[in-house]
């Protein structure tokens, strides 16, 4: 039983990152990650 | 032996994930920040990606970026990558992987009374979560329709330490802008280390979104802990060990329990095994056998 959860979560998880990566959410992901985050950093 | 090899094994990984997930280090002296490809994934652990050294980015980070973003108001990319990492290694990641967590556990080190946490603490970190890293940056929004991310502008004590500090360090126009909201995350990340120096991992038991997401996959994960009950004579060893209040006996798929594996070699009957073993009747027979042997030699 655990395992069948296991796999489910896994093409869950697949699909997801999959589907995000086709709708473009890796280009935000870039480009929060390559500017200074004034939030991060306490500037807001 | 086998409990000091270990620990020692644990923290070789630890550090060596310290150093992977920010290679960068020459950045520090220049105040810049890695702006390479591998930013388009995650660390699996809590690394702020405005830390100059960060190789990846970080997953809470990224959660909170893409929902509170105009395009979109859920991230299904960084929610996979968290769902993959969760179930393959559950809290595991936060006890061989993440920097913040070695970072708490080397501040336990310095030798003082240590106290434990009160238990009520422990369901904060989901109401962070819920709050702070999903619904904020999704309902705040400004009249572009982006939101902040909540969790990394008002309590991320990771940023500051990581980000906040050498970037202010390096950058004087940037210190120019420090307000009041510094002066809270300042307040906060002195906070969080005092804590950490009295009770272990403070900020995973409390506040740690990312570790409240790990802890539920600890349910799933492949890489779990098992007590065989045959064995178990309920000396209390296992949970008397766990610096995380952790009973393993219990419960041990714990949403708590961070895998460090001091449990397994405490106890005297080999009856517990953690591992990637599927087979649920696979338990210490296999795991203990070197050191069991090793004691002999000594």
């Amino acid at each position: 039983m655990k395992n069948i959860a296991r796999v489910a979560v896994f093409v869950v998880a697949g699909a997801f990152a999959l589907y995000g990566i086709t709708r473009g959410e890796v280009a935000v992901v870039f480009s929060k990650a390559v500017n200074i985050c004034l939030e991060c950093i306490g500037l807001g | 032996m086998g409990k000091i090899k270990q620990s020692i094994k644990r923290k070789i990984f630890q550090i060596a994930a310290f150093g992977f997930s920010n290679a960068h280090l020459m950045n520090f002296k220049g105040g810049r920040i890695y702006k390479g490809k591998w930013k388009d994934f995650c660390s699996p652990g809590l690394n702020c990606y405005s830390c100059p050294a960060a190789s990846f980015s970080c997953p809470i980070g990224a959660l909170q970026a893409v929902n509170g973003s105009m395009e979109f108001n859920f991230s299904f990319y960084v929610t996979g990558l968290l769902l993959a990492f969760g179930v393959i290694f559950g809290r595991g990641i936060c006890g061989w992987f993440c920097p913040f967590g070695l970072f708490q556990e080397l501040l336990h080190k310095i030798p003082v009374p240590k106290f434990k946490l009160w238990k009520g603490f422990l369901y904060l970190k989901y109401i962070i979560l819920v709050v702070f890293v999903f619904i904020l940056p999704i309902a705040v929004t400004n009249f572009m329709g982006m939101g902040k991310p909540a969790f990394c502008q008002f309590i991320c004590p990771a940023g500051t330490l990581e980000g906040g500090i050498p970037l202010l360090s390096t950058h004087p126009e940037l210190r120019q802008t420090i307000g009041s909201l510094f002066s809270l995350k300042m307040f906060i990340l002195i906070v969080t280390i005092a804590c950490c120096i009295f009770i272990y991992r403070f900020f995973c038991k409390a506040l740690c979104p990312l570790g409240a997401i790990y802890g539920i996959m600890n349910k799933v994960s492949i890489y779990h802990l098992e007590i065989d009950k045959d064995k178990c004579v309920d000396c209390g060893k296992c949970q008397n060990i766990c610096k995380m209040e952790v009973n393993p006996v219990d419960k041990p798929n714990s949403a708590e329990c961070i895998r460090c594996g001091e449990c397994v070699h405490a106890c005297p009957k080999n009856a517990l095994y953690l591992g990637f073993n599927l087979s649920s009747k696979k338990t210490a027979q296999t795991q203990k056998t070197a050191p069991v042997q090793n004691k002999g030699k000594i």
